[in-house]
């Protein structure tokens, strides 16, 4: 790397013809970080024999593929429940913190510090390592192959509370008085003052909850034992185990499809997700 | 002698833990926790009472460490709340500014209820729960459960108590000792610099210890600690330094660099299940890429699902590709935040590329790099349980079963409520004092320009 190229980080110039190396390395790093889903896209349109042969053009198998992991396998109906919890996780998710959020900046109560440091306690207390005992609790709860059990526990998260407070502070704090000298009240100042001014942290924040529970998978195998309620990260299983040898092709294409959503909602969001990571930066 | 070796200890623990800078709120959690772990803990059984089973001289040892856990974090609480809080905690509460609307008081806490109520429920309820199930003798759909004390810990460990006694002190020994000669010199001058230089060795001396103090074979967690250590140390590692170099490529500003952007960036959707599949795919043994393109050279490719080392590097490089996107993006916007005057004046000073790379860009963005490390870690402890499921399922003999997979092997998988639940809490302390430790590095890095 030259030495004008390493000053000139961060700088808003026009476009050098000295940029040429860059292209290329950057075009290695996408190529190379892109190669595993390349590949399996390739995989996905071949036949088993076609993938032993190493053939680097598609193969003519995609139709069937399709049909056999969508309709036979069950992906499809397996996507539309991820979907479904992705959905309302986000939602649940977004809707609670926001309130909160509210709660925590605009509002004076007894008790505030207190019931703050407990939900900033919670940050270093990952879902994963009490996972048996939230098991049993749920499995008490009488919750266990329902939908409810994939979305109410991660409907409140502290990081998604501390992602909106820390936005809320970062409005003007002349708001609220404007507001009530206008005669707003609170559920009004929040639908019509904070809310078009959050839309950035609300984006950002529906990329991360929607990728996560999207790509959940030890916890809806912990509690999801009906096949007909299995999200698609569990039921991708059903293509490797087969009884016979893998079938390459069918597995590659159910991992892609897996993947299209989460992709789609980042592709559809990455303004706001970028302006919104930034803002929580901080 | 056993007594009075952990009492002193505990004295020396304590008094670390209360003149050490830990950030106040912080040791507020580790008191809270480690009391409410105690608490539940000595419920069935008092120090040298009913103690049952083998290893009890462990099992004692075991229960005087958690005595001396809960009077340093209680120690610690009191003097952090007696020093005020502190500058770091008052900043963090009083932050909250007065509230402005004055309605009843009910409005706050009707808008607080649905998230505390989930947090009660499935958050803080469970994590109690966990360390309650910890001494129990308790199976999955079993309405009964015997308690055993400490009987589930002391199993993973050496049956020697001197061992599990000896140890830990020690390494805790070496922490106090080198943070005190640091304390006492002054910057700048040669053993200050050799403090510092020597500061590592305390991680290093618990690493160790821990590993000695874990007992070898199937029912000890010698094993499942090496393959966490050094899978985790592995996707930890790698996908951070990979996400510094990729973002420092795309954060300037050159044409088509927010499409590359892009581009490095999305993997990130990928979920730890299907980057295992792909990586399943890659590394077959008779028909993957990997194998093809090794025949093609000449060489000899080992299968993955014989070979652990090569296991593990597939483990590793899959989730860490997963995973990159993620550092990428925090990258990109820390290296926006570095001051490009300070860069053009030592590039002007004569300072070379890499020069300026190290001592520039490295500390300015040392407070992201702190924040990531936690974030990496966490993902490299639980998401890789979906890699792991896909590619390797925990083999071969156990070489990729990593803590999480194996309290899911253990808990569900043969139904051993109380060990898995044991599992997790030797898994929640590497968390919480993991984070501890990064709050306390992250506080005392000083920065010039922004950062988080």
């Amino acid at each position: 790397m030259t030495d004008n190229l390493t000053i000139s980080v961060g700088r808003r110039g026009p476009f050098t013809g000295r940029t040429w190396h860059l292209h290329v390395l950057s075009v290695v790093c996408v190529l190379l970080i892109g190669f595993p889903l390349l590949y399996a896209a390739l995989v996905a349109t071949q036949t088993n024999a076609e993938v032993f042969a190493f053939r680097l053009t598609p193969g003519s198998s995609f139709g069937e593929h399709f049909h056999k992991v969508w309709v036979e396998r069950g992906i499809g109906r397996a996507m539309w429940n991820s979907l479904v919890m992705s959905t309302l996780v986000t939602v649940a998710k977004t809707v609670l913190s926001m309130a909160a959020g509210l709660a925590f900046v605009y509002f004076r109560f007894r008790g505030r510090s207190l019931v703050f440091l407990g939900v900033l306690v919670t940050l270093m207390m990952p879902t994963e390592v009490m996972i048996l005992a939230l098991f049993r609790v749920t499995s008490d709860l009488g919750m266990t192959d329902s939908l409810w059990a994939l979305v109410v526990p991660f409907a409140a998260s502290a990081t998604s509370v501390f992602l909106f407070r820390q936005h809320f502070m970062s409005l003007p704090a002349e708001l609220p008085e404007a507001a009530q000298l206008d005669g707003a009240g609170p559920f009004q100042f929040c639908f019509r003052i904070l809310l078009p001014l959050s839309w950035n942290t609300i984006g950002a924040l529906a990329v991360v909850s929607f990728t996560y529970a999207w790509n959940m998978y030890l916890w809806p195998v912990l509690v999801i034992k009906d096949a007909s309620g299995q999200v698609v990260q569990q039921s991708l299983s059903a293509l490797r185990a087969t009884d016979q040898a893998i079938s390459y092709g069918p597995l590659m294409l159910g991992a892609l499809l897996a993947s299209v959503p989460p992709l789609l909602v980042f592709l559809a969001l990455q303004k706001p997700f970028m302006s919104g990571m930034a803002i929580s930066d901080k | 002698m056993l007594l009075i070796l952990t009492v002193l200890a505990a004295a020396l623990a304590a008094v670390v833990a209360s003149r050490g800078r830990l950030h106040p709120l912080a040791g507020g959690a580790v008191g809270l926790a480690a009391a409410s772990a105690t608490t539940w803990t000595f419920a069935g059984c008092a120090l040298g009472g009913d103690v049952t089973g083998d290893n009890t001289g462990v099992q004692r040892v075991l229960a005087v460490a958690a005595v001396v856990t809960v009077a340093a974090g209680v120690a610690r609480t009191v003097a952090a709340l007696r020093a005020g809080g502190g500058p770091a905690g008052e900043a963090m509460l009083t932050e909250l500014r007065s509230g402005r609307f004055r309605t009843g008081a009910w409005l706050p806490w009707l808008l607080l209820a649905p998230t505390l109520a989930i947090l009660a429920v499935f958050l803080y309820y469970p994590s109690f729960q966990t360390f309650a199930l910890s001494t129990k003798l308790a199976r999955m759909g079993a309405p009964r459960s015997a308690d055993v004390c400490l009987g589930n810990f002391a199993e993973l460990l050496v049956p020697s108590p001197y061992l599990v006694a000896g140890l830990p002190p020690a390494a805790v020994a070496v922490v106090a000792g080198l943070a005190l000669w640091r304390s006492r010199t002054t910057p700048g001058t040669a053993s200050h610099t050799a403090a510092a230089a020597l500061s590592p060795l305390g991680p290093i001396a618990t690493v160790v210890a821990l590993y000695f103090v874990f007992a070898p074979g199937r029912t000890g967690y010698r094993g499942v600690y090496v393959a966490t250590l050094g899978i985790s140390f592995g996707i930890v590692a790698l996908s951070m330094t990979a996400g510094l170099g990729l973002a420092y490529l795309v954060a300037r500003r050159f044409r088509g660099a927010s499409v590359y952007r892009t581009l490095l960036i999305w993997p990130y959707a990928v979920s730890p299940p299907v980057a295992g599949i792909l990586f399943f795919m890659m590394f077959d043994p008779t028909a993957g890429v990997m194998a093809h393109l090794a025949g093609v050279v000449g060489l000899d490719f080992p299968s993955y699902r014989t070979d652990g080392v090569l296991a593990q590097a597939a483990i590793v490089l899959a989730a860490s590709w997963k995973w990159v996107g993620h550092n990428i993006l925090f990258y990109v916007a820390a290296l926006q935040t570095v001051p490009r005057e300070i860069v053009e004046a030592a590039a002007i000073d004569g300072a070379g590329a890499w020069r300026r790379f190290v001592r520039i860009v490295v500390p300015t963005i040392a407070p992201v790099t702190f924040f990531l490390l936690v974030t990496n870690l966490t993902y490299a402890f639980f998401d890789v349980y979906g890699t792991i499921d896909y590619l390797t399922r925990g083999g071969p003999s156990g070489r990729t079963t990593v803590a999480i997979y194996e309290i899911i092997r253990v808990g569900v998988g043969t139904g051993d409520l109380g060990r898995g639940a044991a599992q997790s809490v030797i898994l929640f302390i590497a968390v919480i004092g993991l984070t501890v430790w990064q709050f306390r590095r992250s506080e005392g890095r000083i920065t010039y320009g922004g950062g988080a």
